[in-house]
């Protein structure tokens, strides 16, 4: 067999085997070129695989070729190709930006694992989008979500601690969730293999097991995902995480959880049942606009920058997953598209502030005023993106309203609409807390006469940045391969 | 140049021009030559495309695809022009009065500012030369957004509160109605193509045409419509020749062309003639020209009292469209035309007042006159251009819309025509009679007229104010293309 | 429900109302309790739950050990074995983690209440508050 016909285990493995070579290199820079280069290595196998698939179709990959269902099958579709490249190339973005980021956040000893721990990272992250066996994910989610946990606590404040210590519990909670209702699924159909478990279901379809099952699975992946109300762990978490953590896991971490519960929700068990034998469009929708709503109204009163983000997140995750409850092909694109846009606009937003707080000190609203004349590119890099949160036509947020708003009158419901603009006039409130710091009040007389921020640091925003304006009206890329991902989700013979 | 190519250069030349007033900061001379050069090269432009549009041409030209279904794309059809040559020839005004203004007050951020003017410049044009709604919306958007720096330039708390009412209810009625209103367009339309005739026919229910014509309506909020007006007089905290961009060049011409470009190619006058949903707003826009016209009445700061007047006077253009028969249309679109240059002329002359006298009320105008005689002349044609009266144009664009409004039996719309006319007489001719007839306050320090390139602007202006009123062959013609054929 | 119903239910699901307890206790432990490291002793509690949900329905009626032999026809499922040997590393690395964090926290605050430390980072003269 050629390479090119094992590139799914390699998706896995080049990150996977990353992280010990990092730990016996132990010298910051070499680990720092490891990682790199085997996160970019792994951002090309995932653009492969993605062309890979618009040609030739579904990818099945046997590990150690045992056939399925018996063995564990790697399987890439359109919508794991979509979020293989998506998590791959923010981390390759990312990565080149965390050198110097770390340099001013963690001690010089531990640089060298920070490395190894993003190698895992994206290990797990990438080992739950390809794999196409349901404990696989569990596994995975749990060596990301462990990873995860560790790279938040190396954060320089030491709330950072008690911050990875509430999202180990609560992401512990929430992966046990995830165990149990794969458990019950197993029981119900004996496969682990999820389009053997999608097969087998049709014969226990409705059954109490397999809802419960349903539910641990949605709460599990809630917890992950942060829907309001569990979203507790996450304004912490990104507050207090280094920058570089922060603008990865942003873009990553609820991103793969989102995925998870399409999958499961399309390819397992399929949209009829989990939309009608269970009021679960109702109950999403209800979150969905609850977290929009309530999460936008907190963040606009935050002094902290990182916080306020953060909340934005979870207002975010609220329009994904409101997406998701039409359970309509559009409201389905809307939410993978608004995957990829957020991703990139979060990714860029904290890559920013980490350039802030390496410049200013800090992130609080004191202190960066007057920031758009000491820092005019940062700054306008962050209105740029504050731009595309709330969804200003010529930004990538703005086609995700788009299609929020299209799915919403295709069911005719006028009322959502105005809840979703509503909501955007709330992101209009807190970005411009930011933009009236930065731009309308004198700077404080620092003697920290701040610069603009290093162009190591500025370049991988920057290149956010336009693909956050690309990706308003080239659409192509994000949007085609949305609606194709969510055609073949909708459309998985059940 | 070919049209299409003309239409790519009227939106890079003020863009380009932007990038090259940031790069010439250290040189402020040639920073405003830059702006003079962007000017009048963007009126070339677009006086070039004017043959082809003259002669019936449309030209027009598709960029690429955003979401399936629905590009970037230009028109350039006979309103469109007339908006880009009054945007683009205001400019050219503007730009020798900012730089006489900006100077004698010493304003800080003056890169910043003719930056933002170029910007905002290119997003007009855009808006003007718009080939689809969804284009359109973007380049409105860009709009609100590149003149906020330009409102709160000053950076004062004032400044910042003026910004907040400014950018939160532009914002808030763009994104609450008009982009439902958009998207609902395309969902039912299929399209959001500026089309002759409009592109609802026969698709929606009469009830739905005026919900969708209310969101519409409202939704442009830069036509400041009551309730959505009190951005206007919050944005007076900008520095003047802002006000004068807008409240006669780019803002509020932007809102009152979407409006009367979304009543004639989206929902086309014979589709909502038929259906019969346009009385309620001949009734709110009635209501802002009277409205607005008695809360300046009540002003005594001169630049809240012009701006009171700009809501009352962009009613009138949506009353004459709302009210759907063809002459009225010819005097909407016209007095788009007319109240640009009056307006603008008022403005000018309200700035060159502040920076010769530093006088902000009408109380303080007493006799002011005799010592700025160019300004306060200036200021008398704006006036009677919005009052109404020959020889100034704002009397050709009244005269079509009354027998408009007399030709449709609209007798509410008379009623408001002419009885606002009383009121516009009420609260300009005395600023003009002090300025003139009495003599002034003891005490008052001896000044002269304001600079030089402001009393040019200012002349210039009022000169083309009486120039429209004789010579209006050019806009008529252009409106007699989009209403009669 | 008859009494012997009952019995038999009860008989019959003994695993899965021991699954259930547990889970319960250990999230209760999880909620109620302030101390960093009693909450891990309950999140364990609970993982362990999961265990016994997997592994006791794995034994089936009449089925001996997964060896293979032709003596006997019914096997024991394996897999779930195999699965929860998977789980137990993952619950001991999370505990491993939980333990660490718990160390550094303590080595940070000087506390392992969870309330003590709350109030020490609430006070206003926390030398590391960002703003």
């Amino acid at each position: 067999m050629t390479l090119a016909q094992h590139l799914p285990a390699l998706q896995v493995v080049v990150p996977l085997l990353a992280a010990p070579l990092t730990v016996l290199l132990r010298r910051r820079t070499l680990a720092f070129a490891v990682v790199l280069a085997a996160s970019w290595i792994a951002f090309a196998i995932s653009v492969r695989l993605w062309m890979q698939v618009e040609s030739s179709g579904t990818i099945s990959y046997a590990i150690g070729n045992w056939p399925p269902p018996w063995g564990i099958e790697y399987r890439v579709d359109r919508l794991s190709a979509f979020m293989l490249v998506l998590v791959s190339g923010l981390a390759a973005v990312v990565l080149p930006y965390s050198r110097a980021s770390i340099e001013q956040e963690i001690p010089a000893h531990q640089q060298y694992l920070f490395y190894t721990v993003f190698a895992l990272c994206l290990t797990g992250l990438l080992g739950i989008t390809i794999t196409g066996d349901a404990f696989n994910i569990f596994v995975f989610l749990e060596i990301s979500s462990l990873s995860t946990y560790v790279l938040i606590a190396l954060g320089r404040d030491r709330r950072a601690l008690l911050a990875a210590y509430q999202y180990l519990i609560m992401g512990t909670i929430g992966a046990t969730f995830f165990v149990i209702g794969v458990g019950l699924l197993y029981l119900m159909t004996g496969s682990l293999n999820l389009a053997d478990i999608a097969q087998r279901l049709s014969a226990v379809e409705g059954t109490r097991p397999v809802l419960a099952a349903l539910a641990f699975l949605t709460v599990g992946i809630s917890l992950k995902l942060a829907l309001f109300p569990l979203h507790q762990w996450l304004p912490n978490a990104y507050a207090y995480a280094p920058s570089a953590v922060t603008a990865f896991l942003a873009g990553s971490a609820t991103k793969v959880a989102v995925y998870v519960l399409l999958r499961f929700y399309f390819s397992v068990f399929g949209a009829p049942q989990v939309f009608d034998k269970v009021p679960m469009q109702e109950m999403l929708l209800l979150l969905a606009l609850a977290g929009m709503f309530a999460a936008s109204a907190v963040a606009i009163f935050q002094t902290d920058l990182k916080r306020l983000f953060a909340y934005s997140s979870v207002a975010q995750i609220g329009y994904i997953i409101l997406g998701l409850s039409f359970g309509t092909v559009t409201g389905l694109t809307a939410t993978i598209v608004h995957l990829a846009n957020h991703a990139i606009t979060k990714g860029a937003v904290f890559m920013l502030l980490g350039c802030v707080a390496a410049s200013l000190g800090g992130v609080g609203l004191a202190r960066i005023q007057g920031m758009g004349k000491r820092m005019p590119l940062t700054s306008l890099g962050l209105v740029v993106c504050g731009l595309s949160l709330i969804g200003v036509p010529g930004t990538a947020g703005f086609i995700s309203k788009w299609m929020l708003i299209q799915a919403a009158l295709e069911q005719g419901q006028w009322w959502l609409v105005f809840l979703i603009v509503l909501s955007s006039l709330l992101a209009v409130a807190y970005v411009w807390r930011f933009v009236e710091a930065a731009y309308l009040r004198e700077p404080s007389n620092d003697p920290n006469t701040a610069a603009e921020a290093r162009w190591s640091m500025l370049l991988p925003a920057a290149l956010l940045v336009a693909a956050t304006v690309y990706f308003g009206f080239d659409t192509s890329l994000t949007l085609g391969s949305a609606t194709h991902a969510a055609g073949e989700l909708m459309s998985a013979p059940q | 140049m070919a049209a299409d190519e003309l239409i790519i250069a009227a939106l890079l030349v003020p863009a380009a021009g932007a990038a090259l007033i940031a790069l010439c900061d250290r040189a402020p001379n040639l920073r405003e030559g830059v702006t003079l050069v962007s000017s009048v090269l963007l009126l070339l432009c677009v006086v070039s495309l004017l043959p082809d549009v003259l002669d019936g041409a449309r030209p027009a030209i598709t960029l690429f695809e955003v979401l399936p279904g629905l590009s970037i794309a230009f028109d350039v059809e006979p309103l469109g022009m007339l908006f880009a040559l009054i945007a683009s020839g205001l400019w050219i005004v503007n730009s020798l009065y900012s730089i006489g203004y900006m100077r004698a007050n010493r304003e800080h951020a003056q890169t910043r500012f003719y930056v933002c003017f170029a910007l905002a410049l290119a997003a007009t044009m855009g808006v003007a030369m718009a080939g689809n709604m969804f284009t359109l919306f973007l380049f409105y958007e860009m709009l609100t957004l590149i003149t906020y720096p330009l409102v709160t330039h000053h950076g004062t708390d004032e400044a910042r509160r003026g910004g907040r009412v400014y950018l939160a209810l532009l914002l808030g009625t763009s994104i609450m109605f008009l982009l439902p209103a958009i998207v609902f367009t395309w969902f039912i339309a299929g399209t959001t193509d500026f089309t002759p005739g409009g592109i609802l026919g026969g698709k929606l229910s009469a009830a739905a045409l005026g919900g969708l014509l209310a969101l519409y309506m409202f939704g442009i909020g830069k036509a400041a419509l009551m309730p959505f007006h009190r951005w206007l007089p919050a944005a007076m905290v900008a520095p003047t020749p802002v006000s004068a961009l807008l409240h006669a060049v780019a803002v509020v011409k932007a809102g009152v062309f979407s409006v009367v470009k979304v009543i004639v190619y989206v929902f086309g006058i014979d589709t909502l003639a038929s259906a019969g949903v346009t009385d309620w707003l001949v009734g709110v826009a009635g209501f802002t020209i009277v409205a607005a016209s008695v809360v300046a009445l009540n002003s005594d700061n001169l630049k809240r009292r012009l701006a009171y007047s700009t809501v009352s006077q962009l009613s009138y253009v949506v009353l004459a469209a709302a009210v759907l028969v063809p002459l009225s249309m010819v005097g909407a679109v016209l007095h788009i035309a007319a109240h640009a240059l009056g307006k603008i002329t008022l403005f000018f002359a309200a700035g060159a007042i502040y920076t010769a006298a530093h006088k902000t009320e009408v109380s303080q105008l007493d006799g002011i006159g005799r010592r700025m005689p160019w300004t306060m002349g200036a200021f008398a044609i704006g006036a009677l251009s919005m009052i109404g009266l020959p020889p100034a144009a704002g009397f050709i664009s009244k005269w079509y819309m009354l027998s408009g409004a007399m030709a449709g039996a609209h007798w509410i719309a008379v009623a408001v025509i002419a009885g606002s006319t009383l009121l516009n007489a009420g609260y300009f001719l005395p600023v003009v009679y002090r300025a003139f007839f009495r003599a002034p306050d003891a005490g008052q320090s001896a000044h002269g007229e304001a600079p030089l390139p402001m009393v040019i602007a200012l002349t210039a202006t009022a000169i083309g104010t009486v120039l429209l009123f004789f010579v209006p062959d050019v806009p008529l013609a252009l409106t007699r293309q989009m209403t009669g054929k | 429900m008859t009494g012997t119903g009952l019995l038999t239910t009860l008989g019959g699901h003994f695993a899965y109302f021991i699954t259930v307890f547990l889970m319960m206790a250990g999230l209760f432990i999880v909620i109620a309790r302030g101390n960093l490291i009693k909450k891990l002793v309950g999140l364990s509690i609970f993982q362990t739950s999961v265990y016994l949900l997997y592994i006791a329905p794995g034994k089936l009626v009449g089925g001996t050990a997964p060896i293979l032999s032709d003596a006997f026809s019914v096997y024991s499922n394996p897999l779930p074995h195999v699965l929860i040997l998977t789980a137990i590393v993952v619950g001991v690395a999370t505990l491993a983690l939980g333990l660490a964090l718990v160390v550094r926290i303590r080595e940070a605050y000087g506390s392992i209440e969870e309330d003590d430390i709350l109030q020490s980072d609430a006070a206003p003269e926390s030398p590391s508050q960002e703003q």
